[in-house]
């Protein structure tokens, strides 16, 4: 079987500044694969471009057999690749239901659209309590469930989450942590951007680690979790 | 002060017409931050598609029976150019510096309006627009225009639908998201580009009516009536908050009734006798702009620049 997401020697450029400088990976249905590393790696940037925000400067990316390149992103979404970007980017002045019917404005389904919404409100419960609130009233951490909820609002075949512990309370990000527990056991396959390698491995089947622009180190989430390298640069430890 | 319901009047109409017209500004600004200061000549090209569209139906044709094809004509003039700029002068920029696009509007509006002047016949002097036979409508113990009647049933009408496309449809949504977080709106699967499109076109189509609206009340239309108008009208989407499309009819409101107001009244107050007459109301609209831009920068009803995080 090939996999979902297949990205080959992958380049992108911000001018003539490199900032992802050939990398390849591949993420198989039903996986959560991970990108560790510092800020500046090329982690966001490899993600916003599997979702057409950027254009590559080289390299191949497949997506569920289909090449992506020069695919513009509004159409990515609706071959089932869901992104929840860096800094949750919830839409502050509309509501959470309306970021919610957002995140399904490509289907045309209204009732399954209603019963996602339901089970939205279900994994969030927060969410559905403060439906009509806009969003921009939200915490932190509820306005990244938000982002959560509506990227899976496209039912999608593979859910890309950047930084979702960002700027979280230890306890909102062991809620998140659980929750993307709870994703994968449903079968939700799931490439995860995170700065805190340890939740992130503890979590992933693969891992990469990626140091400005390359990956560097791969290996299964536990393997990485227990290199000496990895623990030395990205856990903290002596 | 006898006349002030006539007063109140005038600067109704002014402001209808200027907030008509200021949808368009903070519409395309809303979603795109460009300030399309070829606005008032999209604007004006209305007023002559409505015109071509008078002289091309037969002599003798009343004028209520021409309007509808004088506005569908006006409104498809206008589009027309506002979705061309928009495709031709605005989109190759985007990206770029802001100042590219700015200067660009500069650029493509003296270009329309000396396009008019060169080609339109006779359009080198101020042409006549028709006007509806019969004086003027009392209503109550006002006055009105027939021409002005018009505005006033249109341009509710016009903001009523355009509040209910914003909030109840799925392209107004995707238009609102769009202005809120135009890359995040694209993760949705919301063809932006086609998000910027429709504000321009619906723009346009707004100073389409303000213009055939303008020519029945000032009874001639010109090349150069774009300049004031749409600089008026972009001071109402400032004074309204730029962004926001309630805000820029408010701000138009506002605009009107000041500029009404002032023009009438101002030389009663002491000291200021000088200042009265039409000659002073364009002093008046942007003195206001001035103080609202002193001390309430964002607008009447526009927001603080803030939660993007």
């Amino acid at each position: 079987m090939t996999a979902l997401l297949q990205v080959e020697d992958l380049k992108v450029a911000y001018g003539k500044i490199e900032a992802v400088k050939g990398i390849s990976f591949s993420v198989e249905a039903g996986q959560i694969v991970t990108l560790i590393g510092t800020n500046g790696a090329g982690k966001t940037t490899t993600l916003r471009t599997l979702s057409g925000l950027l254009k590559p400067s080289g390299g191949k990316i497949f997506f569920d057999g289909q090449p992506l390149n020069g695919v513009p992103a509004h159409k990515i979404v609706s071959m089932g690749l869901a992104h929840s970007p860096e800094g949750r980017r919830i839409f502050p002045r509309l509501t959470i239901a309306e970021n919610l019917q957002l995140g399904a404005f490509l289907r045309r389904d209204p009732a399954g659209i209603e019963r996602d919404i339901q089970r939205a409100y279900e994994l969030f419960p927060i969410l559905g309590e403060r439906r009509r609130q806009a969003a921009g009233t939200l915490s932190g951490g509820e306005q990244q469930m938000l982002a959560m909820g509506r990227a899976l609002m496209s039912q999608p075949k593979l859910l890309m989450l950047d930084e979702p512990s960002m700027g979280l309370s230890p306890i909102m990000m062991q809620r998140i942590v659980e929750t993307i527990g709870e994703l994968k056991a449903q079968g939700t396959t799931i490439l995860l951007v995170e700065q805190n390698a340890q939740a992130a491995l503890s979590l992933a089947d693969e891992g990469h680690v990626m140091e400005i622009g390359k990956i560097v180190l791969s290996g299964s989430g536990q393997d990485l979790l227990h290199d000496e390298s990895v623990r030395k640069a990205y856990l903290g430890e002596d | 002060m006898q006349d002030l319901p006539e007063q109140l009047a005038n600067g109704l109409v002014l402001g209808a017409m200027y907030g008509l017209i200021a949808i368009g500004y903070t519409m395309v600004y809303g979603i795109v931050q460009l300030i399309n200061f070829a606005h008032g000549e999209i604007f004006m090209i209305g007023g002559f598609g409505a015109l071509t569209a008078w002289l091309i139906l037969p002599d003798g044709t009343a004028l209520m029976v021409a309007l509808p094809v004088m506005i569908l004509m006006a409104v498809a003039c206008s589009v027309l150019v506002g979705v061309g700029a928009e495709r031709f002068a605005y989109r190759p920029l985007r990206g770029g510096p802001r100042l590219a696009p700015l200067i660009t509007a500069i650029g493509l509006s003296i270009a329309l309006q000396q396009a008019i002047w060169a080609f339109y016949p006779d359009a080198k002097k101020d042409l006549t627009f028709p006007q509806f036979a019969g004086g003027p409508v009392e209503i109550g113990s006002l006055l009105l225009q027939r021409g002005e009647i018009f505005l006033l049933i249109a341009a509710p009408l016009c903001m009523i639908a355009l509040a209910l496309f914003v909030s109840k449809t799925r392209t107004g949504r995707a238009m609102q998201a769009t202005s809120q977080d135009p890359d995040t709106a694209k993760l949705m699967g919301i063809n932006t580009d086609r998000i910027i499109v429709t504000a321009f076109a619906i723009g346009a189509a707004f100073a389409a009516i303000a213009a055939v609206a303008h020519g029945l009340k000032f009874g001639q239309i010109g090349f150069r009536m774009g300049f004031i108008a749409g600089l008026k009208a972009f001071t109402a989407a400032v004074l309204g908050g730029i962004g926001n499309i309630y805000g820029a009819m408010i701000g138009g409101l506002v605009l009107g009734f000041a500029e009404a107001l002032a023009t009438a009244y101002i030389e009663f107050v002491p000291g200021m006798s000088q200042f009265g007459g039409g000659a002073w109301k364009d002093v008046w609209a942007f003195a206001l702009l001035i103080l609202v831009l002193l001390f309430r920068p964002q607008g009447l009803l526009g927001e603080r620049v803030s939660d993007r995080a």
